[in-house]
């Protein structure tokens, strides 16, 4: 049982993909039935992808430096970037995958949601002033601000295509999946489509681009979301606790639906789980990054704030469409697969699986034109989080890699720019090329693994280099490649990967999330070579540690970056 | 900012005071963070009946209830940060810059 936790976090983020394997016994996403084409969604997603299209256009024409193709050249505003932050975050995967939990067993997707937005706080208090003080472009310009640049950047340069690339695969299988179904368009083209959107957004309009199609996106999601959520709570008369008596009469677990269930079963698997979720959110690459488009540390508290607002805003609405769905569909024959006799379960038979439960409580409270929005408002949010994720390996390879390992900082802007442009290009394509390899495989573990690597490589670097003064290069590079490592390691060995993608018989690692492993090792891998670092560049770097101290605390000396 | 420049604003009592309230301040809440989350965590694992208490008349369970509690501190908590620092610190933040320039 306790492998489902892996797996069905996994699929909250990475929806749609491996679905079947998250619910053993459960909706089978896996034969997925091709709609036929579906002209109001494709109708508004057009006009989506027009009006984010001009968007794009507006602002390459203004992308002129590196920091505005970077960071927007610094003028988000707290409010806009907070609106973003929780686009990026706000995946079609919690969105129909929590629902869709909520949907299949009720108490229980509340506990992916609150794990999800746990960690939010934490890089408010810790990360997201210090980050803006200290960076201009990217994390790792901060973690390598008084190490090795060249050690230091390639390390979080890993750190950071590792978890995009992890990330981004899923993303692109439960894309092709989810549009298959919804638009009824075949999963090669849905594949294609999206790779060239998040090419042409992020190349031409950078990082002004891309926040706005989260800005917009996540508007748009969260309108549908209140909207739906209201028609539900109005059937109820505005009380919570008639609609949970309406679902607790019609679902078939009964008043089970109302506590915890099998999805915590291991208390180890549950607290790493937990750890990953939590401290992963403060080590994603493309997360961090949108802190450097605001003007300073004041904005990026500001925009934390809101995100938090709003991300938590969206799992309390997930919850209601959750419970929403039971209510409106489980009782309606037309939703589900029919068996002999008209006879159906009311989970597992659901058309499509049980992530479509939000899109099928869109078409039964809205009609077909709320269906079309709805399914729209999934696509579009599928291509604003790709789009966030291939600007931050693009500026991984450009800023971190060529910029400052391989010219060692004797780069033009204009050439460190096309450079990214076509590291992004690049990304685009592999991402199409592995989507397509992808397709049949489980890919459910692969965002599970890219929060663990986030959490056991990232983060330690981050938060030790800017808080702990002995830290020193080789340090950091042993313990956050140690880190890196163990996390990877321990997710092959387990059953995730080494039973079900290889076939193996029996797990070598017995619990789903690394995390409680390879979060201890990686910081007590960065103390140890730190303290046992005694050459010349360590005292060097300890001893720069207070000019980044008050730097990181105060601003002083920060505000420039941005200012053309 | 040359070496001593730095030197004598680590020693400044209004750097130490900003630093020493700020960090006491945002690790206070992240432990607070920490014990609400890990808390509902091991009650989920642990005490699952305790969780499925009625609340009330109703079907509402009491882990309904603690679930949107958890989720409604960490937004509490965030605000309550900000609060705190855009007020006291931006101000004690403010008042070292003009210092040193």
């Amino acid at each position: 049982m306790s492998r489902l936790i892996i797996l069905t976090v996994a699929t909250l983020v990475a929806l749609g993909a491996g679905s079947s394997e998250v619910l053993a016994a459960g909706p089978d996403l896996g034969a997925v039935q091709r709609q036929p084409l579906n002209w109001t969604a494709i109708i508004m997603f057009l006009l989506f992808v027009l009006g984010t299209l001009g968007i794009t256009y507006r602002a390459a024409a203004q992308t002129k430096s590196a920091a505005d193709f970077y960071a927007a050249g610094g003028g988000i505003t707290g409010f806009q970037n907070g609106l973003a932050i929780a686009g990026d975050y706000m995946s079609a995967a919690s969105f129909l995958g929590i629902s869709g939990l909520v949907f299949a067993s009720g108490f229980d997707g509340l506990i992916y949601s609150i794990g999800f937005l746990v960690g939010w706080p934490i890089v408010l208090f810790l990360i997201a002033e210090r980050l803006r003080n200290l960076g201009k472009f990217t994390f790792s310009d901060v973690a390598s601000f008084r190490l090795d640049q060249t050690q230091i950047r390639i390390l979080s340069a890993v750190g950071t295509l590792v978890v995009v690339a992890f990330y981004l695969i899923a993303q692109m299988v439960g894309a092709g999946k989810l549009i298959e179904l919804l638009f009824g368009l075949d999963y090669l083209y849905a594949v294609v489509i999206v790779g060239v959107l998040m090419i042409v957004y992020v190349a031409f309009g950078g990082m002004k681009a891309t926040t706005w199609v989260q800005i917009i996106k996540a508007c748009l999601l969260l309108a549908g979301a209140t909207l739906m959520s209201l028609i539900v709570l109005w059937r109820f008369g505005f009380s919570p606790e008639a609609m949970f008596a309406e679902a607790v009469r019609t679902h078939p677990k009964g008043d089970a639906i109302m506590a915890p269930g099998a999805l915590v079963a291991d208390p180890v698997s549950a607290i790493s789980l937990g750890l990953a979720l939590m401290f992963g959110t403060a080590g994603l690459p493309h997360i961090l990054m949108r802190f450097f488009t605001v003007s300073d540390a004041q904005a990026a508290r500001k925009s934390v704030f809101y995100a938090t607002g709003f991300i938590a805003y969206f799992y309390i609405l997930t919850f209601i469409i959750g419970f929403g769905a039971i209510t409106f569909l489980m009782n309606d024959p037309g939703f589900f697969k029919l068996g002999a006799g008209g006879a159906y379960d009311k989970v597992k038979d659901i058309l499509g699986g049980t992530n479509m439960a939000a899109i099928h409580l869109a078409n039964a409270t809205g009609g077909s034109l709320f269906l079309g929005f709805i399914s729209a408002v999934a696509f579009a949010t599928i291509l604003a989080v790709v789009a966030g994720l291939t600007l931050s390996g693009a500026s991984a390879v450009s800023h971190d890699l060529y910029a400052e390992v391989i010219a060692r900082g004797r780069v033009s802007e204009q050439k460190e720019v096309r450079i990214s442009k076509i590291s992004a290009i690049v990304i685009g394509i592999v991402a199409i090329v592995l989507g397509y390899i992808f397709e049949n495989q489980n890919v459910a573990f692969m965002v599970g693994l890219a929060f663990a690597v986030a959490a056991s490589c990232n983060f330690p670097v981050l938060l030790m280099s800017v808080l702990w003064k002995g830290t020193t290069t080789r340090g950091a590079l042993v313990g956050g490649l140690l880190g890196l490592i163990s996390a990877v390691t321990m997710v092959v060995l387990s059953k995730a990967v080494w039973v079900q993608t290889f076939g193996f018989a029996r797990e070598l690692f017995p619990y789903d999330n690394p995390a409680i492993f390879s979060m201890p090792i990686a910081f007590l891998g960065i103390w140890t070579f730190s303290k046992l670092d005694a050459s010349n560049r360590a005292k060097d770097e300890v001893a720069a540690f207070d000019a980044q101290y008050i730097r990181s605390e105060t601003g002083i000396g920060a505000a420039a970056a941005h200012v053309h | 900012m040359a070496a001593q420049d730095y030197n004598q604003l680590l020693r400044s009592p209004q750097f130490q005071e900003l630093v020493r309230q700020r960090s006491k301040f945002a690790w206070t809440l992240s432990i607070a963070m920490l014990v609400i989350y890990f808390g509902f965590i091991l009650l989920v694992a642990f005490a699952k009946p305790l969780l499925a208490t009625k609340v009330g008349d109703g079907v509402t369970s009491l882990g309904i209830i603690l679930g949107l509690s958890v989720i409604l501190s960490a937004f509490v908590l965030t605000g309550i940060y900000v609060q705190r620092a855009n007020s006291r610190f931006d101000e004690l933040t403010r008042h070292l810059t003009r210092e040193i320039m």
